[in-house]
């Protein structure tokens, strides 16, 4: 059913990830993502993997969870995999047979990268569970907020990203609703052709943008009708503080970062 | 054995998750050929659902349902031929609309059953009558329509298929009353010439008794009763209890009848609650 989607991912909970600033949530998993892409060899990799599981045992995020976000992107994994595994030619050869040959380097370029993979996945995973959509906006306003200087439109960026996210559900359903009275006039949707079922898809395409657009216009006029009028003097239910445990765990991530770097120097492997 | 048939047909929506809820319970219904049937129920009560599984749109949890003889489901390759018997029209089905003119969007139904050019023809036009839709109107785009306009070109697109069922789910949510009574009345004209069984789905009292002869009463997802009109509002205070009405002046009349006034038991509409008012002083005058 069109319906199990799910988009907004929140997982709810109090951890103390949970609790963090979502500004520095951000901050973090964009320190660890440096951290993955700067590491060289697989000590560094291991570092990230430490990081991965302290974040992961505070977050109370249940291993099925985690397991479910690396499902969908295990073909690109499959897929890289095997294009690093046959066209590396560095190192030992290993097996070689008519034109394909297998190296030991393609085989440890293809383990660096299966991990280095489900590693960012997890990563970011976490930060989407541990943070629901409208903390997250709100976060990348206040992180955006700098910009306002060179009028860049920050507020409204965050706003249009809110009321996405608010709607995705609302035209899950209205989508379910459309392809059922469809099917109901005897619509096919699931057989034929690559094209027929391209052209089956009018039918529920044209109905569905007519009525987001309505839901648009009538979403603007009851925001304006409420004397919306932008981020300007604007006061927020729920202010960003930060606590001092934000700050241990940027220090944490900034370890973590330095612990890679000197991996990458002075250890080989 | 009806032409609509269902055993014990349950549906659970969110199986095995803490949104598990009962939507209808251990349905067992029989209606017969030709028959015009309300269906009321408060919100909830699973009237859609119900209505939703008489096409096969939804695959009952267990528990069977029969249309025309033939088990939905029993065979896949048949479902598409079943749906084609049992028009269902969905609540607000002006949203439904998306061709460029009126009269393609009509035919998107017959055409995908498969019809000729000039059955289809004829199909869209004798339609477009029955809705009160004028020839002026099947070239313009349904976008350019009225609310009530467009509603009844989505309605005429499901009877353009000429079903042997016609599903009606809430057809007069959100018109004016002038919309309404068009709206009813023309259901009404279809029944009469056509004679197809028409399910209605409501929560009005009002709307129902006046188009009706039978009434299904759903409640928390059962079959609280099913029966004929009269029968349905003389137990108007059980009705009440699970917040259905019965109709205004159908209560006016229970009272006088209460205070001893001679009526009889059948007053829906206020139409004929006002030829009997007005025949009872013709009575008292002459006498």
């Amino acid at each position: 059913m069109i319906k199990d989607i799910t988009i907004g991912q929140f997982f709810p909970g109090k951890s103390v990830i949970h609790r963090l600033d979502p500004r520095i949530k951000l901050l973090l998993t964009v320190m660890y993502i440096v951290m993955l892409f700067i590491a060289k060899s697989f000590s560094g990799l291991g570092v990230g993997i430490v990081f991965m599981l302290i974040s992961f045992l505070l977050s109370g995020i249940p291993i099925k969870m985690m397991l479910k976000s690396i499902k969908p992107i295990v073909p690109i994994i499959i897929f890289t995999g095997i294009l690093n595994l046959f066209f590396i030619s560095s190192g030992d050869v290993l097996f070689e047979w008519k034109f394909i040959k297998i190296t030991s380097g393609g085989v440890t370029t293809m383990v660096f990268m299966a991990v280095r993979i489900i590693l960012l996945i997890c990563g970011t995973s976490l930060l989407t569970y541990t943070t629901s959509p409208i903390t997250l906006t709100d976060a990348i306003e206040r992180i955006l907020s700098p910009l306002k200087v060179i009028k860049f439109p920050a507020h409204e960026i965050a706003m249009m990203m809110t009321i996405a996210l608010r709607f995705i559900p609302t035209l899950i359903e209205e989508t379910d609703k459309i392809m059922s009275a469809q099917k109901a006039r005897g619509a096919d949707l699931e057989t034929g052709s690559l094209i027929k079922r391209a052209k089956a898809l009018i039918p529920i395409l044209i109905p569905l943008f007519v009525s987001a657009f309505r839901r648009a216009e009538e979403l603007a006029l009851a925001m304006e009708c409420r004397c919306y009028h932008g981020g300007e003097g604007r006061t927020r239910l729920k202010q960003l503080k930060t606590a001092p445990r934000d700050y241990v765990a940027v220090a944490i991530g900034a370890l973590f970062i330095a612990a890679v770097i000197l991996l990458n120097r002075f250890s080989p492997i | 054995m009806g032409i609509i048939r269902t055993e014990d047909l349950t549906y659970v929506y969110g199986e095995g998750t803490p949104f598990r809820k009962v939507a209808i319970d251990k349905i067992n219904i029989d209606i017969d050929e030709g028959e015009i049937v309300g269906v009321i129920g408060h919100t909830g009560s699973g009237k859609s659902t119900l209505m939703q599984h008489l096409n096969g749109l939804l695959k009952p949890t267990s528990g069977k349902v029969y249309i025309d003889g033939e088990e939905l489901f029993a065979d896949k390759s048949r479902l598409k031929d079943i749906r084609f018997k049992v028009g269902l029209v969905f609540q607000y089905p002006e949203y439904q609309l998306f061709e460029e003119t009126v009269y393609k969007d009509i035919a998107f139904g017959p055409k995908n059953m498969g019809l000729g050019e000039d059955e289809i023809d004829r199909r869209v036009r004798e339609t477009a009558r029955l809705v009160g839709l004028g020839e002026e109107l099947l070239e313009k785009s349904p976008f350019e329509l009225s609310g009530g306009q467009k509603r009844r070109v989505a309605i005429a697109g499901v009877m353009a298929m000429e079903p042997k069922v016609l599903i009606l789910d809430e057809p007069t949510a959100g018109l004016d009353p002038r919309g309404r009574d068009r709206i009813l009345g023309l259901i009404k004209e279809y029944h009469a010439e056509k004679g197809t069984t028409v399910l209605l789905v409501s929560h009005s009292m009002e709307d129902v008794a006046k188009t009706v002869s039978k009434i299904l009463v759903l409640s928390d997802a059962k079959v609280f009763m099913y029966s004929d009109r009269s029968s349905v509002f003389a137990r108007a205070d059980e009705l009440t209890s699970m917040g259905l009405t019965v109709p205004q002046v159908t209560r006016v009349f229970d009272r006088l009848r209460a205070m001893g006034i001679e009526f009889d038991d059948e007053v829906f509409s206020v139409d004929y609650a006002k030829d009997l008012v007005l025949k009872l002083l013709e009575e008292k005058r002459r006498h």
